[in-house]
């Protein structure tokens, strides 16, 4: 978790047992209307959480390179000052495509403040 | 809070509103304000080594993209009404198309093609020097929790 994008929105790295938990700290370079998130940055966090459980899927199957075709993001609820989590679900592992959805929350994984769909050109 | 209806209250000029430049997170990703029309909006995203998501490739992540059509669309909308109203994003949809180029501005266009009371329905295209060869495309909705009008 070094790529200069994640530092920007202050990601830290929770391992875990099928997909890591990424958590954004509140912080004046992820805010977009006053004491709210920026949509953007809740989208960010959301695709860097895909990518990570797709990537941990991809690495039980030696690797591969992959290739974002798209994303969709619901926002359910403002994001407040306080940290954000976010994780990945890979739904499907194609040879050629994967689908992952991806859920952000801030109090209890039950309320989400967001959540996205994201399709994958896997390059083997 | 009425807003009066002569056009010199209601005008919306996003190059006054922002000084050009934006706070926050678009501040932080270095975006910019680049032109606009009656319903539609342009932001320059200029190319920075803080954006990248591929070091191997230097190409920025795709986060900053989205950051940037989401401004753009929510700026459109704003155009549309030539009045600034607190809205927020309900959904957003991106297609990536190709990755963008390293070390070239990437320009996101953000139109409102339809508004109704509590809803807005925006679309855009991203591209990083020719407007014929779009990066990516954007459709999705915001939600005045007011009311546009």
């Amino acid at each position: 978790m070094v790529i200069p994008y994640a530092r920007l929105l202050g990601l830290e790295v929770e391992p875990g047992e099928t997909a890591p938990t990424y958590v954004m700290p509140f912080a004046i370079d992820v805010v977009g209307r006053p004491s709210f998130l920026h949509g953007g940055a809740i989208g960010g966090l959301l695709e860097m959480a895909a990518v990570g459980a797709l990537k941990q899927a991809l690495e039980a199957e030696g690797g591969a390179r992959i290739k974002p075709i798209n994303l969709t993001v619901d926002y359910m609820r403002g994001g407040r000052d306080k940290p954000t989590r976010a994780r990945g679900t890979v739904t499907r592992l194609g040879t050629r495509v994967a689908n992952v959805e991806a859920v952000a929350w801030q109090d209890e994984p039950e309320r989400p403040i967001a959540a996205a769909r994201m399709n994958y050109l896997i390059v083997r | 809070m009425t807003d009066s209806d002569t056009p010199a209250a209601r005008a919306f000029d996003p190059k006054l509103l922002f000084g050009g430049r934006f706070g926050g997170h678009g501040g932080r990703l270095g975006i910019v304000y680049h032109d606009h029309g009656d319903d539609w909006a342009e932001l320059a995203l200029p190319y920075h080594s803080d954006l990248i998501g591929d070091e191997a490739s230097g190409v920025i992540a795709s986060g900053p993209i989205l950051a940037l059509m989401d401004m753009a669309t929510s700026v459109g909308v704003w155009r549309k009404l030539d009045a600034f109203k607190g809205h927020a994003t309900l959904d957003l949809r991106i297609d990536y198309l190709r990755p963008a180029r390293p070390g070239q501005t990437v320009i996101g266009r953000g139109e409102c093609y339809r508004i109704t009371r509590s809803i807005a329905f925006v679309r855009g295209q991203a591209h990083d020097g020719d407007p014929n060869d779009p990066l990516a495309h954007v459709a999705g909705t915001f939600m005045a929790v007011e009311g546009y009008w």
